[in-house]
């Protein structure tokens, strides 16, 4: 009996949204329009962390990946097309020979989902905001985990501004 | 204890496999694009896809596999998740940069361009 409404029903549609606009982003014809796809599927993968029960972790996708991921991509695709013309897809055959093994691997990856008997908690107890354990274990257990991420964030940002810069030639 | 696949239609609340479905679909789309895109930027959203994929799982097991989670573990699932995201945004900027390099050098960001590493 499928069940389309009560608490399955954010479910429902969120999947929908995430992917029908993730197959949008990975096969529409322009990629201006793909990247507008992304947007999309990113806001839906928030919803799905809230239904996970992570309030945190939502905000964040929606600030790093919507606010500053999806900005860069979007700079990327307007900083490099010079028009907007339909970029070159491959060949019929290439197509094929990437969608073929695509939908084998989803075949085995469902198989493995649905058959693999995963050791289920009995009780799901109510999600809490996670916000202040967090915040004490990346400061406490986790500071130094932390502080590696944040360099190498440092790090990065430093060298691909080093990396675009114009040099004389 | 085998879970058949009507568990995702019954009345029950969506379990681990409705998420890990969702996310294995992400994975094998982020897959493809990765594969078969020409431009680079495509290329670079089908990699989004599957980190997004990579997390969706992580916070999927966190919250419904194995005993319950204490201490130290407790919030495993949306450290990994906060891990990913920074080392995404790291990765978004640096593949910014060297497309534009590319772009810079080679007038395009098709990929094929850039099999050589240089002109």
């Amino acid at each position: 009996m499928i069940s389309w409404t009560g608490p399955n029903l954010s479910f429902w549609l969120i999947t929908l949204m995430v992917v029908v606009s993730a197959a949008y982003a990975a096969f529409a014809r322009s990629i201006l329009k793909a990247a507008f796809a992304l947007f999309f599927t990113l806001f839906g993968m928030a919803g799905y962390y809230v239904l996970l029960g992570s309030d945190f972790i939502a905000v964040t996708q929606v600030i790093i990946y919507v606010g500053g991921i999806l900005v860069l991509l979007m700079f990327g695709v307007l900083l490099t097309n010079k028009t907007f013309p339909t970029v070159g897809s491959r060949s019929w055959k290439a197509h094929a020979l990437v969608l073929v093994p695509a939908m084998l691997l989803l075949v085995l990856l469902g198989t493995v989902i649905f058959s693999a008997g995963w050791q289920k908690r009995a009780v799901l107890t109510e999600p809490q905001s996670s916000l202040e354990p967090l915040g004490h274990f990346l400061l406490g257990k986790y500071a130094l985990a932390l502080e590696i991420a944040g360099v190498t964030l440092l790090l990065c940002l430093v060298g691909a501004a080093y990396l675009v810069r114009r040099t004389e030639k | 204890m085998e879970q058949p696949l009507t568990s995702l239609f019954s009345a029950k609340p969506i379990g681990l496999e409705g998420y890990l479905l969702v996310a294995a679909v992400l994975f094998v789309l982020g897959l493809t694009a990765c594969m078969s895109r020409k431009n680079a930027v495509g290329v670079l959203i089908g990699i989004e896809l599957i980190l997004n994929a990579a997390v969706l799982n992580f916070m999927a097991f966190w919250r419904f596999a194995g005993a319950p989670l204490e201490g130290e573990a407790a919030l495993a699932g949306p450290l990994m998740a906060i891990f990913i995201i920074v080392l995404a945004a790291c990765e978004a900027a640096v593949a910014l940069a060297i497309l534009l390099n590319l772009y810079f050098n080679f007038g395009s960001v098709e990929v094929d361009y850039a099999s050589q590493m240089k002109e």
